[in-house]
Formats: C-alpha cells, structure tokens, sequence
C-alpha cells in the first residue's frame, strides 16, 4: 500500500467516522474511561509516592532510629502498635550521644512526646509536644527565626523553657509578642524562649503545629514518665551505616545487661532510615503497579468494546462492503478501512482520554493541596506516550479480527444480505 | 471478443448436497452489444450475473474477458478488473447512506490506480445522467429514479468495456423505469456493451438480443425481432 492509497483510506476512514457521529463517539468512550484511568492512576500513584518519599527523604537517609522494644527487621516497631515500651531511657541516650564511645556520630536527639494543653493569658490551645534534646537541630534540620533554642545546661536541668511552632504562635499570641512571655503547659509555668521558622510538614507530622521543651523537663514536669519514645542518630559523612548499627545495639546490650549478641533477647531495635525508606518505596512502587495493572485492565474493557462495536458496524454494513468490493475494493482495502477506523477511534479517544485524565488529576492535586499536603501534580511524558500507544495499539488489535472477517465477505453474499 | 462463455458450470454445495444451478452453458457477447438475459427466478441468472460480473467463480468451464481467461485471476486481479472493466447497476441501487451523490460516484476512483480528478469525472457522469444539480445532495435526500441514475453514474465513471444492470427498473415506477432504459439504450448507442438481466420480457425487449435461462440451461438466444424503445415507449422495427 502506498503513500497515497494510505492517505485515501484514512480519508476514507475519517469520513465514515463523521458520518456516524454517535456511533463513532460510543465506541470511544470505553477508550476515553480507559486512558484516562491510565493517566490519572498514573498520575495520582506517582503524585502519592512523592508525597510519602519527600516526607521520609526530607530527614535524610543517614539517620539510624533507635526505638524501644524489639521488633522483627519487617515489621514496623513495636511502638507503632500503641505499645508502650519503657526500656529506653535518657541515660541511654547519654551514652549513645558519648563521642568517645560512638565517634562516628554527628548528633544524636531523643525525644518524648505527647498532646498538650497551651494556655496564655484568656487564650488556650491544644497542640502536640516534642520533649528533645539540644541538638534537635542538628539531627532534624529546622530554624529558629526569633530567640532560641534550648541549650545543653537547660535540657539537663529541667528548665522550664518552650520553643514554639510558628502555628502554635500564631494560635497562641496572634500579632502579641511572644518571646519572654509565660505560657502554662498543663498547668506548668513554661518561658517562652523561641519560635521556629516556617517549614511544613516533615515525617507526617506538623512541625509547625509543635511546641518544644527539654526532654527531662517534658519527662518529668509535664507528662510524668522516665523513659524515651525515640532516639534518633545522624551518622557523621562517609560512615559505614551496618557497622554504626550494630556498635551501638553493642553498647545497648551492655547496659543493658543482656547477654545473647544475636539480637533475639534485645529490648530495643536500631535501624537505618534508609531501610525504612526502601521499605516505603518498595509499599509505593507495590501500589502504583497494582494500580497500572487495574488501569491497564480498563483499558482492555475498552478494547473489547471497541471489538463489539467493530462487529455490529461490520455487520451493519455487510451491504456496503459487498458494494465496495464490487466496485472493485480488494480485501486489504476493506481490512484497512475498519483497522484505519478503529485506530483512529482509539487515538482521538486516547487523545481525549488523556486530556480528561491530566484534568481529573489536577483538580484533585488542587484539592489535596487546599486540604495541607505537598501534592505535585505531575503527567509524565512516559504516561502519554503509553496511553496513546496502548490505545493505537488496542484499536489495531480489537479491530483486525471485525476487519478481517469484513474483508473476507464473499461480494455475492455481501450483495443479497439482507 | 467481449465474453466468450464455454462449458461453464455452476454448482452450490451445501454440506453433502450439491446443487447445481448452471449446466454446461457456452455463449458468447461481443462489444458494443446490449444483451438481456431472463429467466423466472431460480433460472440462474443472476448467478450467471456474478460470474460474468466476476463477483464470483464458476465451478468447471472456461470464460474469457476481453480474450484473457480469468479463471486463474486472484481476488485482487479479480477486484481489478471490477474496477476497471466492469460497472454494476443493482435492483436496490446500493448506495452508500449518509453520503452525497458525488462522493458515491467517486467511490470506485477510490480504489482505481486512476484517482486524479475524482471529483471532476464524477462531477461529468453525473451530468450525462442528467444530475449535474444534485451532486451534493445526500442519497436519502433523492427519489428513486434519481438514485438509480446515480447508480448508472458510478457505474461509467472509470470508463467500463461493460455494464452489468441487474433488475434495474425493479424497485422504481413505470415512469423512472423508462427514463433508465432509455439511459441505458443512450449508453448503448454510445458503444458502451450492457448486459440487462431481468424477469420481464417488456424490459428485456429494451435489448438487441435476449438470451433465455430457464432451470440453468439456455432455451433460446436471439435477436430481438421488435426491439422496444424507451424513448417514445413505443416498439421499433
């Protein structure tokens, strides 16, 4: 087939398609839902992924989390589960964060959390409340933008002094001045000695929407506890992250007092955050395949429709193609018409399927930004070019066999069909 | 020769049952020729048709178009010869729906090697059938005369050696069915060989020459002593 003959038969193609508006528009649709599922799944999955990633990736992945409890290297720690395990404790955190000990760490942060009651003055406020230590900073990364933060003298002797969220300021203060001020946390007297700079959500939680106080004091003064939720650890530039996890699970052991050094009687779990963050990706991955894969399945529902409606136009049109043929169409020409017809319904419908995708897709990336979440929205180029090519290609395949057997219509049968 | 017919044989098989339909038949038309073939129905003769008209294949015998057997032709050979050495007229006109007048001329330009000017040689057939003022009209937009007419169109425009007209005034009143075989006796006059197949003698004497069917064999071939004239509706001696 020529050039030229291709040309016709596209024209020829485009113009059956124009006469049969209806029919034409039907067929598509099941290849418009298709493609568009592909380019929203797509999109949607890849959109949810940087949104899990960038929380987790933002910490860096040179972090090693210390948690109490032991737990199994697939599991998430015990807790997770809502179990309050009280085998980590300060003194703990004092010997991981020794430099003689453990010199191959930069910083190292422990931290007790809990929900608190802020009040000043008439107004009061509910927030969430990171009990740490003086290298907060230095682990988690973060700002003061006015005062300060606590230092190493008030972390151990239970200064009662917070550091605030820019939210919590806000909240709290309004336009007020709140550096100096005295702000109760349940009931405690608490100085205002800092407030934080702007910086989002990180991990999940609010680091805006904070308050911080010393770890000791927010231990003993506020939530009435000895032990530690979490240590984590910044491993200095260029350190071998397996060796750091095991010296310190060592040094973990011994003062703790336990003797098996396989791991199975120990009452805490280090980690390396990377792990944690190829477990997320490997979950996420997991996920936009499954959905690619159900996306993919639409898309073969559309094929098929494309099929039936490729039969029943053969079948209304069996006269026609014995005239065709009469007249002097030869068998590739019919089988091109319909393929050419077929392909051109699955293209405009992946074109169109496509655009109302990237629509769908930005819409609820708009929606998901007004409701506080870092949402990208992003269409990749890979996606289109799949959407289009998976459609062509379904028309081509879902079309030749309707195609074929038009084409094979003996003209005298075609003729006196009735 | 135009068509040189010999021994030919025609049989359907369905299953086991083989049903022959023509028995050994030999003629043959030469160009320039206006020939009826008729016969009531079950005759044959509209498979007699497809067979000239190489819409479909005879069982056993040998026939020859324009002095070429075209027993060994594949399909596509086949479909070039529809194109280019044959036009169809049907009894239903079989025109293409939701399609203007010109673009069912043109249809056949679409599968000839010789698509230049599509539009111009419709436009010029259209208006030797006397439809030059209809040309973008649609195909349900037209009586049936007309849409005759078109079929006539369609059927010159890549300029055939011969013309199959099959029941062509069969779906159309007295009145449009004269204006067709006067049409076609025009053709005729003009060189152009029409083979007419029908069951009516009046439409057959339109004819020089009938050639009768009856159950698969030919029972005469003859001139046509009082040929009719559409012209006048009046015999012509």
């Amino acid at each position: 087939m020529s050039f030229l003959d291709f040309r016709r038969a596209v024209m020829n193609s485009l113009r059956s398609l124009r006469k049969n508006k209806s029919r034409s528009f039907l067929t598509m649709l099941g290849i418009i839902i298709g493609v568009a599922a592909v380019i929203m799944i797509m999109s949607l999955g890849a959109g949810a992924q940087s949104l899990i990633l960038d929380q987790v990736e933002v910490l860096g992945s040179d972090l090693i989390s210390i948690t109490p409890g032991k737990s199994n290297k697939d599991e998430p720690p015990s807790s997770v589960m809502g179990i309050i395990i009280t085998t980590l404790t300060y003194e703990d955190y004092e010997v991981i964060n020794d430099q003689n000990r453990l010199p191959d760490l930069a910083a190292v942060a422990a931290s007790v959390n809990g929900n608190v009651s802020l009040s000043w003055r008439d107004n009061s406020y509910d927030a969430a409340m990171e009990g740490t230590t003086a290298s907060y900073f230095d682990v988690y990364g973060g700002e003061i933008e006015f005062g300060r933060f606590f230092n190493k003298e008030e972390e151990k002797n239970l200064a009662k002094v917070v550091v605030l969220g820019p939210t919590v300021k806000e909240e709290l203060f309004g336009d007020s001045d709140a550096l100096g001020q005295k702000i109760k946390i349940n009931r405690q007297v608490f100085e205002v000695i800092g407030i934080n700079k702007k910086r989002g959500k990180v991990m999940f939680s609010d680091f805006d929407g904070q308050i911080f106080v010393p770890v000791r004091s927010a231990q003993r003064l506020i939530l009435g506890i000895n032990h530690l939720n979490f240590v984590a650890a910044k491993a200095a530039p260029e350190t071998e992250m397996a060796a750091v996890v095991e010296e310190i699970s060592a040094l973990l052991r011994d003062r703790h007092d336990i003797s098996d050094s396989s791991g199975e009687s120990d009452d805490f779990t280090v980690r390396e955050a990377a792990e944690a963050i190829d477990m997320l990706r490997t979950i996420t991955d997991a996920m936009k395949y499954f959905l690619a894969v159900m996306a993919a399945l639409s898309l073969l529902v559309g094929g098929i429709g494309i099929m039936n409606i490729m039969f029943i136009s053969v079948n209304e049109r069996v006269r026609e193609i014995g005239l065709r043929k009469a007249v002097g169409a030869k068998n590739s020409n019919i089988i091109w018409q319909f393929l050419i017809e077929a392909a051109v319904l699955t293209l405009v419908g992946g074109i169109i399927g496509i655009a109302v995708g990237a629509l769908i897709s930005f819409l609820a990336s708009l929606v998901i930004n007004f409701l506080g979440y870092s949402w990208a929205f992003r269409i990749s180029f890979g996606s289109i070019i799949l959407a289009v090519f998976t459609s062509g290609a379904i028309g081509i395949i879902f079309g030749y066999y309707p195609a074929r057997r038009a084409s094979r219509l003996s003209p005298v049968e075609a003729l006196s069909y009735e | 020769m135009l068509i040189q017919i010999k021994n030919l044989i025609k049989n359907y098989q369905t299953d086991e049952l083989i049903t022959p339909v023509l028995h050994d038949l030999s003629f043959d038309i030469e160009a320039g020729e206006f020939v009826s073939i008729m016969g009531p129905s079950g005759s044959g003769k509209s498979t007699l048709m497809h067979i000239l008209g190489l819409l479909d294949r005879p069982t056993e015998g040998s026939y020859k178009l324009n002095n070429r057997e075209v027993g060994s032709l594949s399909d596509d050979q086949l479909a070039v010869y529809r194109n280019e050495k044959i036009g169809f007229v049907f009894q239903s006109f079989n025109l293409l729906p939701r399609t203007t007048v010109l673009e069912n001329v043109e249809l056949p330009l679409f599968y000839s090697a010789h698509h230049e000017h599509a539009a111009a040689r419709a436009k010029k057939v259209l208006e030797a059938v006397g439809l030059g003022h209809r040309l973008d009209y649609y195909t349900n937009q037209i009586s049936g005369g007309e849409k005759q007419r078109v079929a006539i169109a369609r059927a010159l425009v890549n300029d055939p050696d011969v013309i199959f007209a099959d029941e062509p005034t069969g779906n159309l009143d007295s009145k449009s069915g004269i204006q067709i075989m006067e049409i076609l006796q025009n053709l005729n006059e003009e060189g152009r060989t029409i083979i007419l197949v029908t069951h009516e003698t009046y439409t057959a004497e339109h004819a020089k020459r009938i050639i009768r069917l009856k159950d698969g064999k030919i029972t005469s071939d003859h001139v046509v002593a009082s040929r009719r004239r559409a012209k006048d509706g009046e015999l012509l001696k």
